[in-house]
């Protein structure tokens, strides 16, 4: 694995000197939060890297996991009133690597007081059109709810659509089915379609934001009653590669105990190790979030189209070597 | 046999699909934003050498094929099967056609191929990359013709017709590239 050119790291550093006066000029603060924790993600598709302190000091022996984003600090610091905050994290997670993934890699992540998502969006577009200018000519954004998505890709409504049909669906458009798709779950189903079917098609030449989700998939978003309930979480798409994903963030408290508790449920039911949760974040949201929405932005991916580079090896120093 | 999750993937892997071993060829890992990973692969059938895309969750498991590639020696074909024998255990081994693929029109007794074998049965035999054969029939050349243009076809004392310059005759001996099935030179015993 060769890794980013010279030319390749001063693209980087120049687009994080963009992102950083972006930001500056807008007033919203620079933080940096901890890498480690003794909390994890408890969301069974996420793994945390895993280390333990040595000492001294009385938590000598604890074990502490790698962040896989710095979200629930930074919600702890916008309780505290810090008002609207940025950070650009190294995060970790393991068992993924591939052209698109890697086990660490970088996230900018932000939080706007008083957003909800859309606002935010539009947020994402100028700081994105900032940082492509005079790189990457695109034409202009484009919206589509997760339903429009897959009425337009695959005449379902996914908020409605069952098992079988999902089934019939891949069988139809040759998708290979893995073994042991579970039959009572549609979300996998939607995520293999997704992931297949629709997302290399998503963005091309433009960005395109993905939002509303189903409430199943909701993760930290809010939900917003109506039929149907959906969870005010977007994605952001460009060249059929995901670069984005925000939330307008929950701020309930037992909503979030509960979300907590039913992931660490799934992990035992998948054989997967319960995550210590996070109570000093539980505890914030107790006294407080103010109304706020946060996205994360993966850098790297987003140096990678800058540069017209097909892979995050391209544009990392000294990758992780995954072939 | 051993087990093996999505995560030790690589191309050569051997694996077991549907009751056909297959050799890992490409592996692409896909997550959308949140939720389900998958892994995308590209696998080779063994049996068939047939490639087809298989899908996996991240993380699922699967049975590792038992197969492995050795060095054999060909004894002879009973007109059904072909026998062949582990020069370090003695072992005989037999292959039918289709293992054999149209390896057999390349093989003298004591030929040293390279045999695929799958829970000890042979799935594919490669023979030596050259041969050395001795030419049966071939129609009368012109002789001083020796700018290899054109050709015509010979059949050597296997079986295997190769197409050889117009100046190589009947009895004489020459060196196959089996790969391509193409003459490569005369050779003086």
């Amino acid at each position: 694995m060769i890794g980013a050119s010279l030319p390749i790291l001063r693209l980087r550093a120049e687009l994080l000197a963009r992102t950083r006066t972006f930001f500056a000029a807008r007033g919203v603060l620079e933080v940096e939060t901890p890498m480690l924790s003794a909390a994890a993600v408890t969301d069974p598709h996420l793994a945390s890297l895993v280390t333990v302190y040595s000492g001294p000091g009385p938590r000598h022996g604890q074990t502490l996991y790698l962040h896989t984003s710095p979200e629930f600090p930074m919600k702890r610091l916008l309780v505290a009133g810090s008002g609207c905050i940025y950070q650009i994290a190294r995060v970790f997670r393991d068992g993924e690597a591939g052209r698109r993934h890697h086990p660490e890699f970088t996230l900018l992540e932000w939080y706007r007081v008083g957003f909800d998502h859309h606002r935010l969006m539009d947020e994402v577009v100028e700081l994105v059109s900032e940082l492509l200018t005079d790189r990457l000519l695109l034409a202009a954004p484009e919206w589509l709810s997760y339903r429009e998505v897959f009425e337009r890709y695959l005449d379902l409504d996914p908020h409605r659509v069952t098992v079988a049909e999902l089934a019939t669906c891949a069988e139809c458009l040759e998708v290979p089915i893995p073994p042991g798709m579970p039959m009572a779950d549609v979300d996998p189903w939607l995520d293999l379609l997704l992931t297949h079917c629709i997302e290399p098609h998503l963005g091309q030449g433009r960005l395109c934001f993905v939002y509303d989700y189903p409430a199943s998939q909701a993760a930290l978003a809010r939900l917003r009653p109506g039929d149907p309930l959906v969870a005010e979480r977007f994605e952001l798409y460009l060249n059929g590669i995901e670069l984005a994903n925000g939330f307008h963030e929950l701020s309930d408290a037992a909503e979030q105990r509960r979300r907590f508790e039913a992931e660490n449920g799934m992990r035992r039911i998948q054989g997967l190790p319960a995550m210590p949760v996070d109570e000093g974040l539980l505890a914030a949201l107790e006294a407080g979030l103010p109304a706020c929405a946060g996205v994360a932005l993966g850098f790297d991916r987003l140096v990678m189209l800058t540069a017209g580079k097909d892979a995050l090896a391209e544009v990392l120093a000294f990758p992780f070597a995954w072939t | 046999m051993a087990m093996y999750s999505t995560n030790e993937f690589k191309s050569g892997l051997k694996i077991m699909l549907d009751g056909d071993p297959y050799a890992v060829v490409e592996n692409e890992f896909v997550k959308p934003g949140k939720g389900q990973a998958f892994n995308r692969v590209k696998v080779r059938n063994l049996k068939t050498n047939r490639v087809i895309e298989r899908t996996f969750k991240s993380g699922d498991t699967v049975e590792g094929a038992d197969v492995i590639d050795i060095e054999l020696q060909y004894l002879y074909n009973d007109g059904e099967y072909w026998h062949f024998m582990d020069q370090q255990s003695f072992e005989q081994v037999t292959a039918d056609a289709a293992a054999m693929g149209d390896s057999g029109k390349w093989l003298k007794e004591e030929a040293i191929c390279q045999v695929t074998l799958w829970n000890g049965v042979p799935l594919s035999v490669a023979p030596p990359n050259f041969v050395i054969m001795t030419i049966v029939e071939t129609d009368p050349g012109l002789r001083g013709d020796t700018s290899g243009g054109g050709g015509k076809p010979a059949t050597l004392e296997t079986g295997a017709v190769v197409r050889v310059p117009l100046f190589v005759q009947g009895g004489e001996v020459i060196k196959v590239d089996t790969r391509t099935g193409e003459y490569v030179s005369r050779v003086k015993e």
